[in-house]
């Protein structure tokens, strides 16, 4: 079969990568090894597949060349951006085409009086928030890779960052995005105005994980730089008090920028690595942020504190200069990598939790460390719910990896009992396509199905991510059963 | 949330919504989903037996700690507000009512499951985000029958496709909504609404500067000359920018009635004969120059236009806009309520249809004639 260990068919390889170098500049199209290499895995390294081909087209047109191959040939592809993704949207097949956007790196427009920037996919985040900068003017989301990922990948995503409480995700802040369907036709969802005319596609488009169609030009919407921002560190000697006075800020009408918080073992990682100055002997940290006019933060800077102290606080500092606002910034920033040093290998997870469940799960938490012989630490962007507990392993050791799978497995399933969900802002991707199954019915998981079909009916884009066949839960299932019942009985057994 | 849809799904209403929608999907017989019935004017044709939603009624989560509130289809938009109101909290994307086009009563009878489907925002949708930035979550029901719950009551899920704000302004064509999870946000401490005079080349422009400066700009309205801005804020923020924004300071509770006024079309603008065109299109769109009366809100993005121009005439603006127009009230329908979309969208869009609700039997032509 010209199989070789790395499962690719080498007849089928030579034949696809041969029909796209018909179509594409010759260097856009990669097949041997040591090219191919790099895509074989994205933010998520413990998956990693060498993908049969890679075509990295330069514009619209090579886009559309490379799907209208692929359709032919009934190739599937995998989009990819950066490759910064945390859940495995971007990780290839063994029989499919990579498609990288990296090469469409070009800001098309930025409109400083409309307010928007019509950018290619494979720009950074980051880099739109720098051409909008002259102009006073920001790209809101701003999540923690922002320097590396890619506005394509955000929009595949519906990335989020730690100011989304007040300024939203990334489905808040697009406006259009101009796509092509595995078909190969130009669809333009959304639009420069506020709205468009027939369903919200832009809506099932931005987070849909590269399954629906591959995006090709996105306008984006720039709000105003804050004239000034402030932030509160607070202290609490108990992590439940901490998660009541997120409460207390939000009931008191205050919504802040952004709104963090993190527990003793996180703070200890983070002030060992960058002396942030943060209180050690703290049970949580808070962290809130307030932008606007710098007669509201004052205003809210005031009320932020007051509610905080009538919460137990036992330490309430507040930022003075914009170098102790980035300073007290600085640890929570760090925090990932922090972890990073005091362990071999980190599991991060992203379920997202009614805010009042936090005593209850951070509980929880703990139990599973003791149940799993393993420590988490644990981050959590506290204003809108989303946990990021950091199992600590070492990937060498087998049973610690099968253990924090298992950990991970029971955490999110306990998100979903609160009333959650298995991802607030990482995606399914591969990494959660089992807890799926948890999370839905078979109802809605073919619902989803049936969105997919609508837009790409055989089923070339991205399959086998994000949503799971019923017949994957139907195994998944059988491995995984709980207090002696399977969780759903109604599908058959195969 | 498996559980809880099951046990939605059990509640005595949904089940007689279930066999409504599975006989008409065995006859083939089209379903007019209703609530209040003031948004009937809304759309291009109204078809089939009507199902009444209100059987389906109730608030039935609401943390205001946790910024949301969960509340059946039938539940009158009324009674959401007024429950929001005492956590001095609300919809900030300010839905309309329309209570003058239900059934000739002065008190509303909106609800919210319409509220979703018809999918229109308010005079602080500039600022705050329309109706779809707001929905969390949504149970609705299919064409086969079948109760499906996707998104939930948290601000930040990615789990799926987001079906749930895929619900707003669907126009009821892809289910019946259940249930619907909002987000909610606290009432501005302060509001305040100043008038300035401008004429409408002016207006636009100087709406778009604002909008790139840190102002607490939450609506805008223009028309005959006289522009209205109302701030919110935090006291001093607003007091702040009432300087920077300059015009006359008008009284708190006439400043209320006005907003309420345009989000409601009770304003004397409203008050015209003439079809009554929505156009919505880029902020920095240079005035359009069409005939008829012309009321411009949302910092330049909607245009009100009463006229008696030709939907052609009227289409083709707004698309060299790069927008689009909807015959909103009034008027002759035949032109297309809403603006044509290219084939490609328009086979996603029968795709989409078509899985949701395979036997074509919810408000069948009320978005687009052959949807």
């Amino acid at each position: 079969m010209n199989i070789a260990a790395t499962g690719i068919n080498f007849i089928r390889q030579a034949d696809v990568a041969a029909r796209l170098r018909q179509r594409l500049p010759a260097n856009s199209v990669l097949h041997a090894e040591e090219d191919t290499r790099a895509y074989e895995c994205d933010g998520l390294t413990a998956y990693r597949q060498l993908p049969m081909v890679v075509a990295l087209p330069s514009n619209e047109d090579e886009v559309r060349e490379v799907l209208r191959t692929c359709n032919e040939l009934k190739v599937p592809v995998v989009a990819r951006g950066a490759g910064t993704g945390l859940s495995g949207g971007a990780l290839p097949m063994g029989d499919g085409v990579l498609l990288s956007l990296a090469k469409m790196r070009r800001i098309l427009a930025v409109d400083p009086l409309a307010r928007t920037a019509r950018v290619q996919p494979g720009v950074t985040n980051l880099a739109i928030s720098e051409a909008a900068a002259p102009y006073g003017l920001f790209y809101a989301p701003d999540p923690s890779s922002q320097i590396a990922c890619s506005i394509g990948g955000n929009v595949a995503e519906n990335s989020g960052g730690v100011h989304c409480l007040k300024y939203g995700l990334t489905v808040h802040n697009v406006l259009r995005a101009r796509a092509v369907t595995i078909g190969g036709e130009i669809v333009e969802f959304g639009g420069e105005a506020l709205d468009a005319p027939g369903y919200d596609l832009l809506a099932l488009l931005v987070g849909s994980e590269g399954m629906l169609a591959v995006v090709t030009e996105v306008t984006v919407k720039l709000v105003p730089e804050p004239e000034t921002a402030r932030v509160i560190l607070a202290s609490f000697d108990d992590v439940e008090k901490a998660g009541n006075a997120v409460a207390d800020i939000i009931a008191a009408g205050i919504i802040p920028a952004g709104l963090e918080m993190m527990d003793r073992p996180a703070v200890r990682a983070v002030e060992d690595f960058v002396h942030a100055g943060y209180d050690l002997d703290a049970a949580a940290l808070l962290l809130c942020e307030c932008d606007g006019t710098s007669e509201d933060v004052e205003e809210h800077i005031a009320g932020v504190s007051e509610t905080l102290t009538r919460a137990g606080a036992t330490r309430v500092r507040v930022s003075n200069s914009e170098a102790e606002r980035q300073k007290f910034w600085a640890g929570r920033k760090a925090a990932f990598p922090a972890v990073g040093r005091i362990s071999p290998d980190y599991y991060c997870m992203d379920g997202t939790i009614p805010r009042r469940k936090l005593g209850e799960v951070l509980l929880f938490i703990g139990q599973m460390e003791k149940k799993y012989g393993l420590r988490c630490p644990n981050v959590f962007h506290a204003g809108d719910g989303n946990l990021h507990p950091l199992i600590l392993f070492d990937a060498n050791d087998a049973d610690q990896l099968r253990r924090t799978e298992q950990f991970a497995g029971e955490v999110l399933e306990k998100c979903i009992e609160v009333g959650g969900t298995i991802t607030g802002e990482h995606g399914v991707g591969i990494e959660k396509i089992n807890e799926m199954c948890v999370q839905f019915r078979p109802q809605e998981i073919t619902a989803f199905h049936g969105v997919k079909r609508a837009f790409d009916p055989e089923g070339l884009l991205n399959p086998g991510k994000n949503i799971p066949t019923l017949r994957r839960c139907a195994e998944f299932g059988r491995m995984h059963v709980k207090g002696g019942r399977l969780p759903h009985p109604e599908l058959p057994r195969f | 949330m498996p559980n809880e849809a099951k046990d939605l799904l059990l509640s005595e209403p949904i089940q007689r919504f279930a066999e409504v929608v599975r006989e008409a999907a065995v006859e083939g017989k089209p379903l007019r989903l209703r609530g209040g019935g003031t948004k009937d004017f809304y759309g291009q044709s109204l078809e089939g037996e009507v199902l009444d939603t209100r059987s389906c009624a109730g608030i039935t989560a609401y943390d205001p700690s946790e910024l949301v509130i969960t509340a059946r289809c039938g539940t009158r938009l009324a009674e959401i507000e007024a429950a929001m109101s005492g956590k001095k909290q609300t919809l900030a994307f300010e839905p309309p009512h329309f209570a003058q086009f239900g059934s000739g009563e002065t008190t509303s009878t909106a609800t919210v499951g319409g509220m979703v489907a018809a999918g229109l925002s308010g005079p602080r949708r500039q600022a705050a985000g329309a109706i779809r930035d707001f929905v969390l979550g949504v149970k609705i029901m299919d064409g086969r029958g079948e109760a499906l719950s996707f998104g939930g009551q948290v601000m930040k899920n990615v789990a799926g496709y987001d079906v749930s704000r895929l619900m707003a302004g669907s126009l009821g064509t892809l289910g019946l909504i259940l249930e619907v999870s909002l987000k909610a946000l606290p009432v501005p401490v302060t509001e305040a609404t100043l008038k300035l005079e401008l004429p409408e080349d002016r207006a636009i422009e100087t709406l778009n500067k604002w909008g790139g400066k840190p102002l607490p700009i939450s609506a805008s309205a223009w028309t005959g000359g006289e522009l209205g801005v109302r701030l919110s804020g935090a006291g001093a923020g607003v007091k702040a920018a009432r300087e920077k924004i300059g015009g006359e300071l008008i009284d708190a509770a006439q400043g209320e009635r006005f907003w309420a006024g345009i989000r409601e079309q009770t304003d004397p603008f409203f008050r015209d004969d003439a079809p009554l065109w929505r156009i919505s299109v880029p902020s920095t769109t240079p005035p359009l120059g069409l005939q008829g009366e012309q009321m411009i809100e949302w910092g330049g993005a909607l245009r009100w236009l009463f006229s008696h121009a030709d939907a052609r005439t009227i289409r083709d603006a707004a698309r060299r806009a790069g927008g689009h127009a909807t015959l909103f009230r009034g008027g002759d329908k035949s032109v297309g309520v809403f603006q044509p979309l290219s084939p490609a969208l328009m086979k996603i869009h029968r795709e989409l249809k078509r899985e949701l609700d395979p036997h074509g039997i919810f408000n069948r032509g009320r978005m687009y004639p052959d949807l």
